[in-house]
C-alpha cells in the first residue's frame, strides 16, 4: 500500500532514504529504525488536520497577514569578505573550497 | 549584595555607587563559576568581554552619560550572534562558529551599556521543551536537580533561578521562553511576531520565532523591552509598530504601585482548562481570584481550534526548520566532515555528524510535509489551520482585554522521562503554541507551587499590546510573592 493512495498514515523505508537524499542526512542502519518509527508518531499525530473542515480558508503564511516589505535596490553594506570567511573550513584565493565536482 | 535583586534595584544601587560595573560583573561571573560544573546553564562565560564592557560602563556613569540600563550585567541565550565571543546554537554544527557581527537584539543592548556575562545553554536550535536536546548536555532545575529546566531557553531561565543573572534574554517559537519560565519559576514575555528583531538571532521558523527577555519580575520584563523593541530595516517581518508606550511604561515604573487598567475584562478559554491537573487548577484559580480582586472581571470564553495547534504547529515549524537548516552544508562554516570523497558525501556526513537526533527528527518531518504530493495535503493545510487558531483569538479579543491560561500542563518532570516519546515531549507544548502560531504576544509569570516546583499562569493579549501584558502582570505581582521564592541550593 503505498502512503499516499490510501491514507497518510505510513511511512516506508523507501520514502525515510528519498527523506534522508532530498534533506542530505545519512542515517545509519540503527538510526533509521528509530527514525521510521519517529516518523511514523509524528505523521500519525499530524493527520488530525486532515479531520478539520478548512473549506473557503485561506493559508495564512504570515501571523498578521503582512507583505513582505520592499527596498530601493540600493548598496548600504559593504562585504568584509576575509572577516565572514575567517569561520569557513576550507578556503583559498577567497574561494571556498569543497571536494572536486567534475 | 543580594544575588536575587532585582535589576531596578540594582540600578539603583549602581548609580548610588555602592558598588561599580566591575565588582557587579566579578560577583555575577563567581557565582556563574561556582554553579556552572552542576548547573550547566551556559554553553560560554564571556568574562574578558564583560570586565571590559563593565569598565566601560563605569566610565560612562562617571561621565554621567549612562543609560538605564548602564553596567548591568545579562546573559544571551546562545542563539542570538555575538561578535567575537562563539554562538553555538546548543549544536556541534555551531560549536566552533564565531559570528563576525552582533544581533540587532545584542547591538542596542551593548549600546545600552549593559554587561554580557555570557552565552546561555539551550536546546539544539532551539527545539526542544526540556533543554535535553543541547550538545553541550542538559541544565538542570535549581529547584530539584533531577529535574528539566524546560526548553528550549533552559540555560536562561534557570540561571534566573539560581540567582546568577538579574536579566537574560530568549527566544520563542512555540513557547521557548515561556515553559521553561514557568518550570524555574521566572517571569517571560513572548513578545508578537515582529516585535523584536529576528536579525542575528540564528532562525528555527521564520514565521514564528519572537526574541524577548526573561527576569525573576515583570517590573524587569518592563525594563528591557523598550530597548529590544522596535523597527529594523535588517529583518524583513519586522514591525513598524512604533515603542513609544513600552519607552513611557519603563521610564515612569513604580511597581509597588502597579495597578490593573480600570475595567479590564480577562477570558479563560474552557480548552486550556478542561483536563487541567487538579493542583494545577488550584494555583489558576487562586491566580483568577487574584485578578479579581485587582478589579479585574473573569469570563469564560472558548478557543475552539486549540486541539489542532499542536500539529499545526509541527508541520509549520518543521517545514520552515529543514528550510532554514539546509544552510548548514560544511561548505561555508560551521561543522565538516573529515576527508570528504565528493559533495554529496561532504553535506551528508557533515549534516549527520552536526545534528542531533531531534534536529534530523524535524528535518525530515519537514521534508516530508514539503515534498510533492503531500505539500497541499500537510503544509499548506497547516497553514489554513493555522489561520482558524488566529481568528479563534481575533473574535475573543473583541470580547475580552487579555486571556488567562496556564503556560505548562505540569511543572518541571524529570530528567530522561519523556526523551524517549517526543510526541509526549511535543504535548509539553500545547498552552504555548497557539500564541505561538496566532503572532501575539504572551506573558508567563510565577502563579504558585505544587510539591516544591513552579508553575506559571499565561496572560495572551490581542496584538502589540505588551504594555497592558506587563501592566497587569506587575498588578498581579503587588498582590502574590511566587516571584519572590527562591531555591535553596544553587548547585
Amino acid at each position: 500500500m503505498a502512503a499516499h493512495q490510501t491514507n497518510l498514515m505510513t511511512i516506508h523505508q523507501d520514502d525515510i532514504a528519498k527523506l534522508c537524499r532530498l534533506a542530505q542526512i545519512a542515517l545509519d542502519d540503527g538510526e533509521r529504525a528509530a527514525t521510521n518509527a519517529d516518523l511514523d508518531k509524528m505523521i500519525q499525530m499530524i493527520d488530525v488536520l486532515q479531520s478539520i473542515d478548512t473549506d473557503g480558508v485561506e493559508p495564512l503564511a504570515h501571523p498578521l497577514d503582512a507583505a513582505q516589505r520592499l527596498r530601493a535596490d540600493e548598496i548600504t553594506e559593504l562585504v568584509d569578505r576575509d572577516r565572514y570567511q575567517a569561520s569557513a573550513p576550507a578556503v583559498q584565493d577567497g574561494l571556498y573550497l569543497v571536494p572536486r565536482v567534475l | 549584595m543580594d544575588a536575587f535583586a532585582s535589576l531596578g534595584q540594582l540600578a539603583r544601587a549602581l548609580n548610588h555607587g555602592d558598588f561599580s560595573s566591575v565588582e557587579l560583573a566579578q560577583e555575577h561571573l563567581a557565582r556563574i563559576e561556582a554553579s556552572n560544573p552542576t548547573l550547566n546553564s551556559f554553553i560560554t562565560v564571556s568574562a574578558e568581554h564583560a570586565l571590559t564592557q563593565a569598565a566601560a560602563a563605569d566610565e560612562r556613569i562617571a561621565a554621567g552619560t549612562a543609560g538605564p540600563l548602564t553596567g548591568l550585567p545579562l546573559a544571551h541565550k546562545d542563539i542570538f550572534c555575538t561578535d567575537g565571543i562563539r554562538t553555538s546554537c546548543g549544536s556541534r554544527m555551531l560549536d566552533n562558529w564565531i559570528a563576525p557581527y552582533d544581533a540587532t537584539l545584542v547591538a542596542r543592548l551593548n549600546d545600552a551599556g549593559m554587561v554580557t556575562l555570557g552565552k546561555t545553554n539551550m536546546d539544539e536550535f532551539a527545539m526542544g521543551s526540556s533543554n535535553e536536546n543541547s550538545y553541550y548536555g542538559p541544565v538542570l532545575n535549581p529547584w530539584d536537580p533531577t529535574r528539566v529546566p524546560g526548553g528550549s531557553s533552559g540555560g536562561s531561565a534557570a540561571a534566573l533561578a539560581a540567582g546568577l543573572v538579574p536579566i537574560a534574554t530568549g527566544t520563542d517559537t512555540g513557547g521557548s521562553i515561556r515553559q521553561p519560565a514557568a518550570f524555574c519559576g521566572v517571569c517571560g514575555l513572548k513578545p508578537s511576531y515582529g516585535r523584536v528583531s529576528r536579525y542575528g538571532m540564528v532562525a528555527f521558523a521564520s514565521s514564528l520565532d519572537a526574541g524577548g527577555p526573561l527576569a525573576r519580575d515583570v517590573a524587569d520584563l518592563a525594563r528591557l523591552m523598550p530597548l529590544i523593541a522596535g523597527f529594523d530595516p535588517r529583518d524583513s517581518t519586522s514591525s513598524e509598530q512604533p515603542v513609544d508606550r513600552l519607552e513611557a511604561l519603563a521610564l515612569n515604573l513604580d511597581e509597588s504601585a502597579a495597578m490593573l487598567p480600570p475595567g479590564l475584562t480577562i477570558g479563560l478559554p474552557e480548552e486550556y482548562f478542561a483536563d487541567l491537573d487538579g493542583a494545577l487548577a488550584v494555583c489558576l484559580d487562586q491566580a483568577r481570584a487574584t485578578l479579581e480582586k485587582l478589579g479585574a472581571r473573569c469570563v469564560d470564553v472558548s478557543l475552539p481550534h486549540t486541539a489542532a495547534a499542536i500539529p499545526t504547529y509541527y508541520v509549520i515549524a518543521s517545514a520552515e526548520a529543514s528550510t532554514n537548516l539546509s544552510r548548514y552544508d560544511g561548505a561555508r562554516f560551521g561543522h565538516r566532515c573529515a576527508h570528504p570523497t565528493n559533495l554529496d558525501d561532504l553535506y551528508q556526513r557533515s549534516r549527520s555528524e552536526g545534528f542531533g537526533r531531534e534536529v534530523k527528527r524535524r528535518i525530515l518531518t519537514g521534508t516530508y510535509t514539503l515534498s510533492v504530493g503531500y505539500y497541499d495535503a500537510y503544509y499548506v493545510k497547516a497553514q489554513r489551520v493555522r489561520r482558524l487558531i488566529r481568528d479563534d483569538f481575533l473574535r475573543v479579543f473583541e470580547d475580552v482585554d487579555l486571556l488567562l491560561a496556564p503556560t505548562a500542563p505540569n511543572p518541571a518532570f524529570p530528567l530522561d522521562q519523556l526523551l524517549a516519546d517526543p510526541i509526549r515531549m511535543y504535548q509539553q507544548d500545547a498552552f504555548t503554541v497557539p500564541a505561538s502560531l496566532a503572532g501575539i504576544p504572551a506573558l508567563a509569570v510565577p502563579c504558585g507551587m505544587i510539591d516544591g516546583l513552579p508553575v506559571g499562569l499565561q496572560l495572551m493579549g490581542p496584538h502589540f499590546s505588551e504594555v497592558e501584558l506587563l501592566e497587569a502582570g506587575m498588578a498581579f505581582q503587588t498582590e502574590t510573592d511566587w516571584h519572590q521564592q527562591h531555591p535553596e541550593a544553587t548547585g
